[in-house]
């Protein structure tokens, strides 16, 4: 009874929308208490928190890669293109759009650099020609990926890899990267140009991306919204730019305290905000 | 002084007044490490794919082999019978994905290994219910696999090639460059071997596991196929045949679980090593029948000083 939005129709709906999902390991550890946040058409979210907030959690709930690790989603729903994820498998969602660049890279290290990025492609069926075409434009983005080419990828530096793994995403002809952890390991400058190459890939190619970062004063200024995730739940969402100015933001992750040092006691713990836009 | 010398001189002298008889000890030997080489390189392919280490691997050799001889001897023309049984294999290989793969995803190493023995079980059972137990003749001639033999004269000497061995040796030639020529520069191919580097990053870019699965599976079937035509021809066709692929344990240990290369290599080396030993060492020294744990004792030598094997694949590690 209930119609189905039509995919792709109307840009003003969100890309992604996760509703109020609970995410369950080994039938146990409750890991996400409730966690909704949303990705407009063509913009670059940020998920921000801590170690073990639950961030590569919830991007692994969306890709639905979940599985392998025995987690569940036991409540909420998440849509990716007005379409319901859960029934996907990640070689579906991939085909239509949907991919996940995961924390600490996680190249192909026998492969060379070019069966890394070509692999990317496995569930295009548009022929050999289109992925060569692709081929070059990944080039084009990382012009240094083409010069290590044959190299294998495990012998090559942290900040190639990360180039190899959002190039290899990027080969499957992405709607949307989730990109867990850029910056993790590589010195500030190749953040910064890694960071850059995200924003001209959103801008040129259209990619939207969903971004998990600890790092939140790069993730902040690159982003145009961003989510606040501690232990499980979100606690603070808004525009990057109110973010950045906001005083507990400012505290505990920009670290830039307002006046003097204070103690732990006196932090404000937010309490759970409850959502209702399931 | 008796003894070292019966052990570290007299074998080479024997090899060297008598060349021909050296050549022919080397070329069988060549033949048998080919076929455990094959055997190997199916447990390769698995294990690099799934990490399963596959107990079935030698059941399916002699089930490869029973279905051929079985549908040829229920009216089968030999030259049909082969892609049928290569469908049976598909089959097979998909029924293995389905049933026992996909439900046992993310289990233990150890269960999955269980779970081949279950496969291994299930296959003499069904192999047993359906072609029956008894021994049976590879059908040699039917495949039009020439029978007779080759005789040289090398170094005033005498030396005799079977044709059947030559054609065994040739055809694993052909199917392992085949192979390689699939895995480096296919899109499955290259989908395999990301597979085997890293599971979770190769579930990442969309490849499926289940797809891969069973086409690797079924190579392994290909792969037992085409041992068992050639050990068949030798042997004949039977349950015991599975004892070869326990001859592919040691060629693993010595070769490396993961490595293709050192699959074929450990292969040829324990097949020309165990009868070299064999024959200039074994049959004066300790009374023969020294195949049997040759090829042990050797893998277990190198373990000692090469855990991962001789060929095992370098784990990359960036400090």
């Amino acid at each position: 009874m209930t119609t189905a939005p039509a995919p792709s129709a109307d840009t003003a709906s969100p890309i992604l929308e996760v509703n109020n999902i609970e995410v369950i390991y080994d039938h146990v550890i409750l890991v996400l208490k409730g966690v909704s946040l949303s990705v407009p058409r063509g913009g670059i979210t940020a998920l921000l928190g801590a170690n073990g907030a639950g961030k590569t959690t919830t991007l692994k709930a969306i890709s639905n890669l979940l599985h392998a690790e025995r987690g569940e989603v036991t409540k909420g729903n998440i849509q990716f293109d007005g379409e319901e994820v859960q029934s996907l498998s990640p070689n579906d969602l991939v085909r239509r759009g949907c991919i996940q660049v995961m924390e600490g890279r996680h190249c192909f290290s026998h492969l060379s650099v070019e069966d890394n990025l070509l692999s990317g492609a496995f569930t295009r069926r548009d022929g050999a020609s289109a992925i060569r075409d692709d081929l070059e434009l990944v080039y084009s983005y990382f012009p240094r990926l083409k010069v290590r080419r044959n190299s294998q990828a495990g012998y090559t530096s942290g900040g190639e890899q990360q180039m190899t793994a959002i190039g290899r995403a990027l080969m499957s002809r992405p709607k949307m990267i989730l990109l867990d952890e850029p910056s993790m390991g590589l010195a500030p400058q190749l953040v910064e140009e890694i960071f850059e190459i995200v924003k001209k890939l959103n801008e040129e190619q259209e990619v939207s991306f969903l971004l998990a970062e600890q790092n939140t004063n790069v993730a902040l200024r690159y982003a145009k919204y961003g989510y606040i995730l501690e232990s499980g739940r979100i606690v603070l969402d808004g525009e990057a730019a109110s973010l950045r100015e906001n005083e507990d933001v400012k505290e505990f992750y920009l670290g830039v305290a307002g006046d003097g040092r204070r103690s732990f006691k006196d932090v404000k713990h937010y309490k759970r905000r409850k959502r209702w836009l399931a | 002084m008796e003894l070292l010398n019966s052990i570290l001189v007299k074998p080479f002298a024997d090899m060297i007044a008598a060349p021909d008889f050296l050549l022919q000890v080397l070329w069988e030997g060549t033949v048998s490490g080919v076929l455990y080489a094959l055997i190997a390189l199916g447990f390769v392919l698995i294990f690099k794919s799934s990490r399963i280490f596959n107990f079935a691997q030698g059941i399916m050799v002699v089930f490869a082999a029973l279905t051929l001889v079985g549908l040829h001897q229920n009216g089968v023309p030999a030259l049909l019978a082969v892609p049928l049984t290569l469908v049976v294999m598909y089959v097979l290989a998909y029924g293995i994905e389905r049933v026992v793969l996909r439900p046992l995803v993310n289990q233990p190493d150890i269960i999955l290994f269980m779970a081949t023995i279950g496969i291994t079980l299930f296959l003499i059972g069904f192999g047993e219910l359906i072609f029956g137990g008894e021994n049976k003749r590879m059908i040699t001639e039917e495949l039009m696999i020439p029978t007779g033999s080759f005789e040289f004269e090398p170094f005033g000497g005498f030396v005799l090639m079977e044709q059947k061995d030559i054609v065994a040796v040739g055809g694993a030639i052909l199917l392992v460059v085949a192979l390689l020529i699939f895995l480096n520069k296919s899109k499955m191919g290259r989908a395999i071997r990301a597979l085997g580097d890293d599971h979770q990053a190769a579930l990442s870019v969309g490849i499926s596991l289940s797809t891969i699965w069973v086409l690797v599976w079924f190579i392994a079937g290909v792969i037992a196929l085409v041992t068992g035509i050639a050990w068949g021809a030798r042997a004949g066709v039977s349950f015991a045949l599975e004892v070869i692929a326990y001859k592919a344990l040691p060629v693993l240990m010595l070769g490396g679980l993961e490595s293709v290369s050192g699959a074929i290599i450990g292969g040829l080396a324990i097949g020309i090593l165990e009868k070299l030993f064999e024959i200039y060492w074994g049959q004066p020294l300790l009374g023969g029948n020294t195949e049997t744990w040759f090829a042990y004792v050797l893998a277990l030598t190198v373990l000692l000083f090469r855990p991962q094997g001789l060929f095992g694949e370098k784990i990359i590690e960036r400090v």
